[in-house]
């Protein structure tokens, strides 16, 4: 027989020790370190995602951090940015305006400097030719020419139209004292008398002289009477003429003036006789026509010889002065670096 | 010429007697037993595991993923029956290859010991899922006709279990053992190969019918009389 009994149930129970046993020392231990395993990998999984959403958590926090500082960053930047333009705009403008001034008040300076020192040679220049004219004259002024003068004089009084006549002749009548006759030198005595007899004629009345020497009129004679005044003298148009010049040089040409304030008081020397109203200033009118008159004639003599003299010097001489001046300078330099 | 190992008697005593069978039995419980305790001693639960332990682990998820999808809601539970069955009708199988030894499942009796184990253990398991009554009910499915249709296969599908096994195993030893005396060279080797093959596919038909029973009457709608003909007929 195939089947034998004994060994059918000794196998059924082997089978069911082989059940336990197994169950015991494989499946279960086996399965609960699967599980366990598992379990871990679970755990360290979801760690790890714990972590990891922590760490985006933390990442996306230090993201807003960082975009909020870069903000502020940018915030400030744009701010230091703007303050720091404004600032130089700010140092611009006042550097500019710092350099405004100082140019402006450089070029002020300059201009003033400039206008001093025009002045300044040309108030130079004016004296010098002046006194180098009231020289000359002074020189050429000798008693023969005194005697002209007297003449002039006399034509001029003469020549006084009728209003400046009646003033002048009051303020002589009126006057208890004798009027003054000045002149630069002493007169001879037919010129005194011519004289007198002129005023005597002019004013058909006899009038008291008295004659006086004043080497201010350079070359002249003036009569003077309570307040009034007729003369002629060169002074007045050297005078009238200085005055002339300076408001020439006033009026800025800087080039101009000085060729000729050299030029013009020989050229225009008769011209400005019209200014010499310094003395038909007191009589107003009537004196402007003859002046003309007197230098004309006055002049015809001793101005050819006046200008023929002059004219050499004071070309001559206000050269030297201008360059004389640098001249030394120059030449001290070269002498010493010599 | 003996068909069986029981006929292999080592010591008798009256009713009592030691054959090759349950020697072989008890060799197969001990390698078993002292393997898998020798193993599961040293189990770690880190990452990297010894190759020991790699190899049981496969074994193990591998039948619970079978007892699975066979359909058992709970692998765990019947792992430790039928994953014993198994692994000790595989483990008979593959031994064949070592000489002198002859397998336990060759003996009818082995083979009617497990099927009887199946044979009761199927309605155990269906009473405790589905309680006495439940169970009993099942056999009057589909309807009450079919009742003794029931009975008589539950009877005969134990018994094709245990034949088909017992036939498989003897075969082949038989086979080997009849080539042997016609061609003593290099063919054994291809049957002992075949043998290896079968014995495997054995221990598979026979714990997935096991689980298939099983499944059948823990289930609450049945229809468990189809997969076992129908595997039967297959298999056979």
């Amino acid at each position: 027989m195939l089947i034998d009994w004994f060994t059918v149930g000794a196998q059924a129970l082997n089978f069911l020790i082989l059940v336990w046993l197994l169950k015991h020392f494989l499946y279960k231990p086996i399965l609960n370190a699967i599980d366990a395993r598992e379990k871990r990998i679970a755990k360290e999984l979801a760690d790890a995602d714990a972590k990891k959403t922590e760490a985006q958590k933390e990442r996306d926090e230090f993201q807003k951090k960082n975009e909020e500082f870069d903000q502020q960053r940018a915030a400030l930047l744009t701010k230091a940015t703007d303050e720091a333009k404004a600032e130089r705009q700010r140092l611009l403008d006042e550097a500019r305006k710092a350099a405004d001034g100082l140019s402006a008040k450089r070029q002020e300076s300059l201009i003033n400097d400039a206008k001093n020192l025009n002045q300044a040679i040309s108030q130079l220049t004016q004296k010098e030719v002046f006194s180098i004219t009231r020289k000359a004259l002074t020189d050429l002024a000798t008693v023969s020419l005194e005697e002209r003068m007297g003449e002039v004089f006399t034509r001029r009084l003469h020549g006084l139209d009728d209003k400046a006549k009646t003033v002048l002749g009051d303020a002589l009548k009126k006057n208890s004292e004798p009027a003054l006759v000045r002149s630069a030198f002493d007169l001879p005595a037919e010129q005194r008398a011519a004289i007198q007899n002129a005023l005597n004629e002019t004013f058909s009345a006899e009038i008291h002289l008295r004659f006086e020497t004043s080497p201010d009129l350079v070359s002249g004679i003036e009569l003077s009477s309570n307040g009034q005044k007729v003369g002629w003298s060169i002074a007045d148009y050297l005078a009238s003429l200085e005055k002339g010049v300076g408001e020439l040089l006033k009026e800025k040409d800087k080039p101009a003036p000085k060729p000729e304030v050299t030029v013009e008081p020989k050229a225009e020397s008769p011209k400005p006789k019209e200014k010499p109203t310094p003395t038909p200033e007191v009589k107003a009118e009537p004196k402007p026509e003859p002046a003309p008159e007197t230098k004309t004639e006055a002049k015809p003599e001793s101005d050819k010889k006046a200008e023929s003299e002059t004219k050499p010097e004071t070309k001559v001489e206000p050269k030297p002065e201008p360059k004389s001046a640098p001249k030394p300078e120059e030449a001290e330099p070269a002498i010493k670096s010599a | 010429m003996r068909l069986s190992p029981d006929q292999m008697i080592f010591w008798q005593h009256g009713f009592f007697k030691l054959n090759a069978t349950i020697v072989f039995t008890w060799g197969l419980m001990l390698v078993l037993a002292v393997g898998s305790k020798l193993i599961t001693r040293k189990l770690t639960t880190e990452h990297t595991r010894s190759r020991w332990q790699n190899l049981l682990e496969i074994v193990v998820t591998a039948i619970e993923k079978q007892i699975e999808d066979v359909g058992l809601q709970n692998p765990k539970k019947y792992m430790g029956f039928l994953g014993t069955l198994f692994l000790f009708v595989a483990l008979a199988a593959v031994c064949t290859i070592i000489p002198g030894y002859e397998p336990p499942t060759a003996s009818l009796s082995t083979t009617a010991a497990l099927a009887l184990s199946v044979f009761v253990a199927v309605p155990l398991f269906g009473i405790e899922e589905q309680g006495f009554g439940g169970y009993l009910k099942s056999y009057t499915k589909p309807t009450i006709i079919m009742l003794p249709f029931n009975i008589i296969s539950e009877l005969s599908r134990t018994l094709a279990l245990a034949v088909r096994l017992f036939g498989n195993m003897m075969s082949g030893a038989m086979i080997i053992g009849i080539l042997l005396t016609i061609t003593p060279f290099i063919f054994p080797v291809i049957m002992t190969l075949l043998g290896l093959l079968t014995g495997m596919v054995q221990a598979y038909i026979f714990f997935i019918l096991a689980t298939v029973y099983i499944a059948a009457a823990t289930r609450k709608r049945k229809t468990k009389q189809e997969p076992a003909p129908k595997l039967e007929t297959t298999t056979n």
